[in-house]
């Protein structure tokens, strides 16, 4: 028994040890260390990761974590306590909501750009040419809910456009919309550029036109409560260099 | 406990009743239970026959196939959800042919909703009437044979009034789970409201915009949940 409670002990210092590593030890020293999470909205998976591998490059040693989601999830997991370093919205809307909770350390910065485009299977089977196709009968169109902000922007475009859509779902995140196109289940959604890059073979992309498009502005901001506040600032200074912006280009992202 | 006493004390008691009547909130409460009392009709069409095959036959495989009919409760309810669409899909081994045969789209369909509740909750039916059945005392069965009952007379009169109490608790401990399914409906069926927003994905979606409108529709799963166990409790003291 008591051997087993110095076991427990033992496991608990250790566990102490490792979180011991990620306080800012570093912000006496210029060595990046230690580990951040960051909140980053769904449609940023893909370029973020590749980001990263690129920042990890430059600052070995440096443990870098991800918590992706639609952007109204993950500010209603920081409001209601979740622990993170950085936060990367869709939409200025959801950055705001923690700006005006104070939850946020500092003015957000706009660091990438992102258009629309809509989301068919693989070669276009249904000859989809425009936004307007999207009311077409018999269509089944799968539009991201109105809380994530490419639901918002969608319906933007499409009142910008003049169509009126009935979708079959309203997907809580935008990588859900890709899904159900890339299986087959839905003919059409209106998804990020991004997205539709990121999904590769698996869907076509059909542009929508700049005068029907709405640009969605990224904001990224180190929260409050950071435990290591260097390398958050760190890694929010690497998206915003050439190489981090060249990265994230290569995904479809346009400079703000 | 703790969790539960947390979600009593954020309650917002004097916008209760507003936040419950709300349109999106009746949908939910509307479609859930619709959808939830579908999903059991069905598995007590398809889950009592199982249960008496298991319980009563022997066959090479079957302990395969019961394993396979249960999988259900231990699959992540999300896989489950993709399972279905390998099945039900468009582009799905029955969907496929649904689709060009009948032109039936289960997908986004309240019909896929009951489907994803059935194939989560009906394993619940399952053991629970097997169990039933495994434990009755089949001298009654064997009884009423002896003095001419038909098989058909014989599930009727004797077996099935002598699992009763199992074929009720299995119902309702299938109902419920049906009634909480969330990860299976948002993956097969999406989410619409009135269509196939259940409670459970209004509660998700609520929580990100409404949390009051959350935890009282929360609280609505939560006075189910607790009504189902009571209920229970009373019927297997009743029945020792």
């Amino acid at each position: 028994m008591r051997g087993r409670f110095l076991g427990l002990l033992a496991m608990v210092a250790l566990l102490c040890a490792a979180c011991g590593e990620s306080t800012p030890a570093a912000a006496t020293s210029s060595t990046l260390s230690g580990s951040i999470t960051v909140f980053a909205a769904a449609s940023l998976t893909a370029g973020f990761k590749a980001v990263t591998s690129k920042f990890h490059h430059a600052h070995s040693g440096t443990t870098i974590d991800f918590n992706f989601a639609g952007s109204p999830t993950l500010v209603a997991q920081i409001q209601q306590g979740a622990t993170g370093d950085v936060f990367a919205s869709a939409d200025l809307p959801n950055m705001q909501k923690l700006v005006d909770a104070g939850l946020v350390e500092g003015a957000p910065t706009v660091f990438a750009r992102n258009k629309l485009a809509i989301v068919v299977a693989p070669g276009n089977p249904k000859r989809i040419t425009g936004l307007a196709d999207l009311g077409r009968q018999g269509l089944v169109v799968v539009l991201c809910g109105p809380t994530v902000p490419c639901g918002r922007y969608g319906a933007q475009a499409l009142a910008n456009a003049g169509v009126k859509v009935a979708p079959a779902s309203l997907e809580t995140d935008v990588k859900s919309v890709v899904s159900k196109v890339a299986l087959g289940e839905a003919d059409a959604g209106i998804v990020y550029v991004t997205d539709i890059k990121a999904a590769g073979t698996t869907v076509t992309g059909v542009p929508i036109p700049d005068g029907q498009n709405v640009v969605a502005s990224y904001p990224i901001t180190v929260l409050k409560g950071t435990r290591n506040s260097p390398l958050a600032k760190a890694f929010i200074g690497y998206l915003l260099s050439t190489d981090g912006q060249n990265a994230l280009a290569s995904f479809g992202f346009t400079s703000p | 406990m703790l969790p539960l006493i947390g979600l009593l004390l954020r309650a917002p008691w004097s916008t209760a009743w507003h936040e419950l009547t709300s349109t999106e909130a009746l949908l939910a409460l509307r479609l859930s239970f619709v959808a939830s009392l579908s999903a059991t009709g069905l598995a007590l069409i398809f889950g009592v026959p199982l249960a008496w095959i298991y319980a009563r036959s022997t066959f090479p495989g079957r302990n395969v196939l019961r394993a396979l009919t249960v999988l259900p409760m231990v699959l992540p309810p999300v896989v489950g959800g993709v399972a279905l669409l390998f099945a039900f899909g468009r582009r799905g081994i029955l969907g496929q042919w649904l689709d060009q045969a009948f032109g039936i789209h289960l997908p986004f369909t309240t019909a896929g909703a009951i489907i994803a509740e059935t194939f989560v909750a009906m394993p619940f039916l399952i053991i629970t009437v097997e169990a039933g059945l495994n434990s009755m005392d089949r001298r009654f069965e064997d009884a009423a044979r002896t003095l001419g009952a038909r098989p058909w007379t014989v599930l009727w009169r004797v077996t099935l009034p002598l699992v009763r109490p199992s074929l009720v608790a299995g119902a309702i401990l299938c109902w419920a789970r049906a009634l909480g399914e969330f990860g299976a409906t948002i993956t097969f069926a999406g989410n619409f409201p009135g269509r196939t927003q259940t409670m459970p994905l209004a509660v998700y979606l609520a929580l990100e915009t409404n949390p009051d409108a959350a935890i009282v529709l929360s609280l609505v799963l939560l006075a189910v949940s607790l009504a189902v166990l009571i209920g229970l409790r009373d019927r297997w003291l009743g029945a020792s």
